[in-house]
Order: C-alpha cells, then structure tokens, then sequence
C-alpha cells in the first residue's frame, strides 16, 4: 500500500479540509461509476478512499504518522460498484449468447475496434479475475506474535496467510493474485483476508500494550516474592516488591507487542490481585482476631463522603 | 435483498432523510418487504454511488438528478453499444473484419474508401 499523503498528493501537514479537497478532485476524475470504460479505474479508486479513510479520521491519521498502524491497515475490498450492474452482462442477456463471458470482453473488442487493433487477427479477450475476500478467525497469541495459517477454500484450493506479528483485529491482509483467475491470460484478482483476533482468556491487548491480571497470595504480596508470570512470548520471572496490593502495576519493558514500523515492543502491565486461602486458616483467622492495625484502616472513606 | 435500516447502517455517511428524498424523487428504487423497504444489490450500489456523489464530491440535492439522469443515459447507450457489438461479433469473419476495419481510425472519414 502506498502513502496515503503521497496517493492523495497532499503535504504531510495538509489540513482536513485540503486532504477532502484533494480526494474530492480525484475521485471525481477516477469514481468507476463515473468511467464505467476505464478498468483501472476502480484499483485507482480504491487506493484513493483507503487514503482518504485513513487521513481523514484525525484519531487514525494521528495513529500512522506515529507509526502506530500502516497504511495497509486502511486496504479493504471494495464493494461492488454501481457499474458493475449496470454495465454488467446480468442485464444484458445478449451477451453471453454470443460467446463473450462479459462486457467486458465486449468492451476489449470495442476498444480495440476504434483503436486499429482490429486489423492483428482476431485473438482472446482478456479481463482481470475477481478480487475475493475471507474473514480468518485468529487466536490471539498467533495475531500477537505472527504465525502462518493455511486456509481452505471452498472450491478446494488452499491458500497460506502470513499473518503479522501484531496483526490487529479487523486488519485486512492482500494475497496479490490470489483471487479468482483472469480470463483469457488476464491477471487474476486478489484475496483479501479479514483478520478477527479471538479474544485471550487473560491477555488483553491496547495500544501495544498486554494487560494482564495475576493473583499474588497474601504472603507474597506482603513479603514481596519473586513470581513467575504469563508473557506473550512465554513465562517469565518477575519480583513482587514487600507490602504490594491488589491494583499494584508491575511493568515488564518491552514484553508487549512489536509495532512493526518501528521495531519497538509495548510493555507487559501486570495488574496485582491478592487472593486469600481458599479454605479458613485458623491461625490466621487466631492472628486477626486479635490484631491491632498501627494505621487506621477506612478503605471506603472516599466512597462514602 | 437489504433492508432499508440495514442499508443506513452499512454506510457509515448515509443519512435516513436522504435517502428517503432520493426514493420520493425516483433516484433509487426498492421493494416493499414485510412493512419496510428492501434494495436489490443495484440499487445498493446505486445508493452508494449517489453517496459518493453527494457527500464526498459534494453535488447538492438539486444537480443530483441531472448528474444521474447524464450517468443513466450513459449505462444505456453502453449497453446499446455491447448489444451492437455482439451483433457484430456474430457475423462471419469476412463481415466482423469488414466491420472492424471500416471503424478503424483513418478509415472512418468518407475520403478515404
């Protein structure tokens, strides 16, 4: 996927009313609607409202000129254009009576018709194949950390999708040339690939971010200890400082996910949660009975003034 | 076939009323169905192209029908043109060849035959 600033033609600095503006001109000039001829037409399209969804939401612009997301996190496969109806050989039965599979084989004869080409003999038509698209269910530590998935086709073929480290949900993947096939030696279409990171049963991921809960014993979080906690890359060994408490943030540098403009990693927050023996302890239950605190104990105090 | 509140929902700048005027003034079309409105998948691409006219190349209520009675006449004379061509195309190769070049630039002007 190309700049979005560089597709749109504007200055890094251009203002939303000069980014709506640009799009506006160019999508006057290549709409397919508008030019129901012009093949390319609905691939400059596409790339020109990928651009335009990406700059002109200020959240997501802000996001991919931080690095945070990329360009191709904008791509998606467009519906189907109006043309394509009504230019389309559904509505126009005699087209497939004569042997062209569409109008647009029509629109290749014709082309060539006015163009002199009719006086090479006379050979196949060619059309581009039809772009496809997927939706893949992907587990979270595979979207967290990349893997390679191989997915079945309907029609039996199977494709491999290289899913990215730090893939995000709802992220669009491109397998160029992976649609269906063209026509008469055309190009064939592509397959986008619509990624749904599946939720983790105790990771959760934000801005690059992993959270994660961990329950600490009340003696480990009085004493302090050193624990081993959940990664997304694996186990890793942590210190509980002496006299922590439920809600204590222990951070993890660079145990997140890899944001891949910028080779960083995000942090492993570690939220604290102390839970008490599952059944009484006697002598514990002895101690508190009898225990004087040093410091008065009003938890509540802010949530009942 | 999409229902009307599900075509408002799928297009994140449509707004009902709009689309409500443009059905009132004949520039979409769609289906009773079941107490509400249904589109054929045309008419939702319709709709969406009348979108892309309206809310991002900004042609106001009034130009609106102009602009897509020009587009109409133009799917229409295309598909006149492919029905020509078809024609053409079953014809036998000495006609198809006799066609095509009397098309060819050069030979289109009366001087040159």
């Amino acid at each position: 996927m190309k700049d979005p600033y560089e597709t749109l033609g504007v200055d890094r600095s251009a203002t939303s009313k000069e980014i709506k503006a640009a799009f506006k001109k160019l999508a006057r000039k290549h709409h397919p609607d508008l030019h129901p001829g012009d093949k390319e037409a609905e691939s400059r399209f596409k790339d020109l409202s990928a651009a335009n969804d990406l700059l002109k939401d200020p959240e997501k612009r802000r996001r991919f000129d931080a690095g945070e997301i990329d360009a191709s996190g904008a791509e998606r496969p467009h519906e189907r254009f109006y043309r394509d109806f009504a230019d389309g050989p559904a509505y126009a039965s005699h087209a497939a009576q004569d042997g062209f599979s569409s109008n647009e084989d029509l629109e290749e004869f014709l082309s060539r018709a006015f163009s002199g080409g009719g006086r090479r003999a006379q050979g196949t038509f060619r059309a581009r194949g039809q772009d496809v698209s997927y939706a893949l269910p992907v587990a979270f530590l595979d979207a967290a950390n990349g893997a390679t998935r191989t997915i079945t086709l309907p029609e039996g073929k199977t494709l491999q999708v290289k899913i990215p480290e730090g893939a995000a949900d709802r992220q669009m993947l491109r397998l160029k040339g992976q649609g269906m096939p063209g026509f008469g030696g055309g190009a064939p279409g592509d397959a986008y690939v619509e990624l749904h990171v599946q939720p983790h049963s105790f990771f959760r991921s934000k801005d690059g971010n992993i959270h994660v809960e961990v329950p600490v014993t009340l003696t480990e979080a009085a004493l302090g200890a050193r624990i081993e906690v959940p990664t997304i890359t694996g186990p890793v060994k942590v210190t509980v400082p002496r006299w922590s408490n439920t809600g204590t943030i222990l951070r993890l540098r660079e145990r997140g996910i890899r944001n891949h403009k910028t080779g960083q990693r995000g942090h492993q927050l570690i939220t604290l949660k102390i839970v008490i023996p599952a059944a009484e302890e006697p002598e514990l239950v002895a101690f508190l009975e009898t225990w004087e605190p040093k410091t008065r104990l009003e938890p509540r105090k802010e949530m009942l003034t | 076939m999409t229902g009307i509140d599900a075509l408002v929902a799928a297009i994140s700048a449509l707004q009902r009323n709009d689309l409500e005027a443009w059905l009132r003034d004949e520039l979409v079309s769609a289906e009773p169905d079941a107490g509400t409105l249904a589109f054929s998948d045309m008419e939702c691409a319709r709709v969406r192209f009348i979108c892309t006219l309206h809310y991002d190349l900004e042609i106001d209520a009034e130009t609106l029908p102009v602009v897509l009675t020009l587009a109409d006449q133009l799917y229409e004379t295309r598909q006149r043109l492919f029905s020509l061509t078809a024609a053409v195309a079953a014809q036998d190769e000495p006609i198809q060849k006799a066609i095509i070049a009397a098309l060819s630039p050069g030979n289109r002007s009366p001087e040159t035959e």
